[in-house]
């Protein structure tokens, strides 16, 4: 069976490796569009701040690895995919034939919208090449503009801060991590940013980057007339899935590639995983992009499951996220903005910047968000993902939120024991 | 033969002597808000509850790690924290769904049960035997949830934020 998988990031090695498990025999090819060894883009953030260097970023540390597990890994783009022939067309000529193929691309970065989106100062960081960019930028003092403060956004803001750069950030919402905490907790993140030096601005709308002011290479306009210096500009507006080269391969699309309960496209012997696909969410029943790395391993691990034609089946992804801003450690799970016709429970304590809010639908949690909560956070997950009946519990927790993880004792019992989830 | 932690809610007294031995051990202190097993406290039935991680064969934690940062001891099965390749992103801690991988601020990386390398400082600091470390096949859940289900602190606790050192400026 030859197996194709094309981008090599968390997605796609633990496919591969699935896959090797799976079937010695295999013909394994995974197919990287950089020119490093496959790395993961979340420790970017820890090589910004010289907490590791550039091989402290990859997927896998032994070296020649790939080779031992008999995995090839090209260094080539794929141009297209012909779903007839079951072949893909490579940037650097050629074309290479599989039986199954994954597609696990991922995304990238959106482009600035505005003028001078494109000058030389604003970066992505996205790749390691983007990153050696910023190192080399964004020294000591530098003047830094960070345009967007959703998730990527933020964990970027505390290594450009740890930078000792002179960090001034954009925000188009009208709050931090929009898309990942509340209103409040949202507030609390940006008074916290903002007591450590860090300019924020929301509801701020960027106009242009034009050419900068005295020493400075570059200046932010802002659409309320303000302008902000910067020797660096950083953007993370957002992301889009690399599926461009999928077109004509008749896969249906959505905001990712749409896929099944066995992560397979709606074309026979393609899959895909990862932030490229959009599966079933969890909590809604409906499909969505979850990009979030334990959401890439599971995809990945069932995908190369149904690969094989061991039939697995995949109960959905419950977004998550965590976040570190400088010290404020933050995280949110399953529908934490809630549900209609639910209830939640909230801890509010600014002064000590604490927060956590439960969300419930009758004695079910399905979401919960949390400031400054570090042990057994992870039991979130357990009490949405189980969908177990508190029961008793739920007026419990009402007088005492901390007690989750006595919560999830008394109500159930651990799901890996339990199920197999996945 | 496989070992694994047996804990037997019903056997446990709430001394916290496994809490005291794991953070001793391992970090050093006698500080059980360091340990990696917890006793949790139900005092509406008035029982109480040892837990830490079961080293489960989904091993969540450690295919959420984007660095490669937890691996399997082949001698025990434990998943371990190779704590210089950690470089503290917490997704392990919100990817276990027990709540059993723990960031620890001080040191910017997490700490999970590791069973001392298979030789277990709170079964053996345990005066009640509620904490064994026992053959594998030994080891039932259902007798935890068993119990578990009749009952219901060490409630989660909170961190304060830690602030971490930036240059600030006048503006």
């Amino acid at each position: 069976m030859r197996h194709v998988i094309v981008g090599a990031g968390p997605a796609g090695v633990v496919a591969a490796e699935q896959l090797r498990g799976h079937d010695p025999e295999a013909e394994i090819t995974l197919i990287s569009g950089e020119p490093e060894p496959p790395y993961s883009r979340m420790a970017i953030p820890y090589y910004l701040i010289e907490n590791i260097d550039e091989a402290g970023t990859y997927l896998r540390k032994q070296s020649g690895y790939f080779d031992e597990q008999r995995i090839r890994v090209l260094h080539d783009q794929v141009t297209g995919v012909d779903s007839g022939s079951h072949s893909v067309a490579l940037a650097q000529g050629g074309s290479l034939g599989f039986d199954r193929l994954l597609v696990a691309t991922g995304s990238r970065p959106l482009d600035l919208p505005v003028p001078g989106g494109d000058r030389p100062e604003v970066h992505h960081c996205w790749t390691l090449e983007d990153a050696r960019a910023i190192v080399r930028g964004a020294q000591p003092g530098a003047k830094v503009v960070l345009i967007g403060a959703g998730f990527i956004g933020c964990i970027i803001l505390e290594s450009l801060a740890l930078r000792r750069t002179e960090l001034t950030v954009v925000e188009a919402g009208n709050r931090m991590v929009p898309r990942m905490m509340d209103e409040t907790a949202g507030g609390l993140i940006r008074d916290w940013c903002e007591s450590r030096g860090v300019r924020v601005h929301v509801d701020a709308k960027v106009a242009s980057i034009d050419d900068g002011r005295g020493n400075h290479a570059a200046a932010v306009r802002l659409e309320n007339g303000q302008v902000l210096d910067a020797d660096v500009v950083i953007a993370a507006v957002g992301v889009t899935p690399n599926a461009e080269f999928l077109q004509g391969a008749g896969l249906d699309m959505d905001a990712g590639i749409l896929v099944d309960r066995q992560l397979k496209s709606s074309v026979d012997g393609i899959y895909a995983a990862g932030d490229v696909a959009q599966g079933v969410d969890f909590s809604t029943g409906g499909q969505s992009v979850h990009a979030i790395q334990p959401t890439a391993a599971d995809h990945a691990r069932v995908a190369a499951s149904n690969m094989v034609g061991r039939h697995q089946a995949y109960h959905g992804s419950v977004n998550m996220n965590v976040l570190d801003t400088l010290g404020l450690i933050s995280s949110s799970f399953g529908l934490w903005m809630g549900k209609d016709g639910g209830d939640s429970i909230t801890v509010h304590d600014p002064d000590r910047y604490r927060y956590l809010n439960l969300q419930f639908e009758d004695d079910r949690m399905v979401g919960a968000s949390a400031l400054g909560l570090t042990e057994h956070v992870g039991v979130l997950r357990g009490l949405i993902q189980t969908r177990v009946r508190l029961g008793v519990w739920k007026e419990r927790l009402r007088k005492d939120p901390s007690r989750l993880m006595e919560a999830y004792l008394g109500a159930t019992r651990p799901i890996g024991y339990n199920a197999h989830v996945l | 033969m496989a070992m694994a932690l047996k804990l037997e809610p019903e056997k446990c007294t709430g001394c916290l002597q496994c809490e005291m031995a794991c953070s001793y051990e391992n970090e050093g202190v006698f500080n059980p808000a360091k340990s990696r097993i917890k006793v949790f406290s139900f005092h509406e039935e008035g029982k109480f509850a040892p837990y830490t991680c079961t080293q489960c064969e989904e091993a969540w934690c450690m295919h959420a790690c984007p660095v490669e940062a937890i691996v399997v001891d082949m001698a025990t099965g434990s998943k371990n924290v190779l704590e210089d390749v950690c470089v503290g992103c917490k997704v392990c801690t919100i990817a276990c769904p027990f709540g059993t991988v723990n960031y620890e601020p001080d040191s910017g990386k997490v700490i999970k049960c590791d069973l001392c390398g298979g030789d277990p400082w709170c079964a053996k600091a345990c005066p009640t035997g509620a904490i064994t470390y026992v053959d594998e096949a030994d080891t039932t859940y259902e007798r935890m949830r068993a119990w578990a289900q009749q009952a219901p602190s060490a409630p989660a606790r909170f961190n304060p934020p830690k602030p971490k050192e930036v240059q600030v400026f006048e503006r």
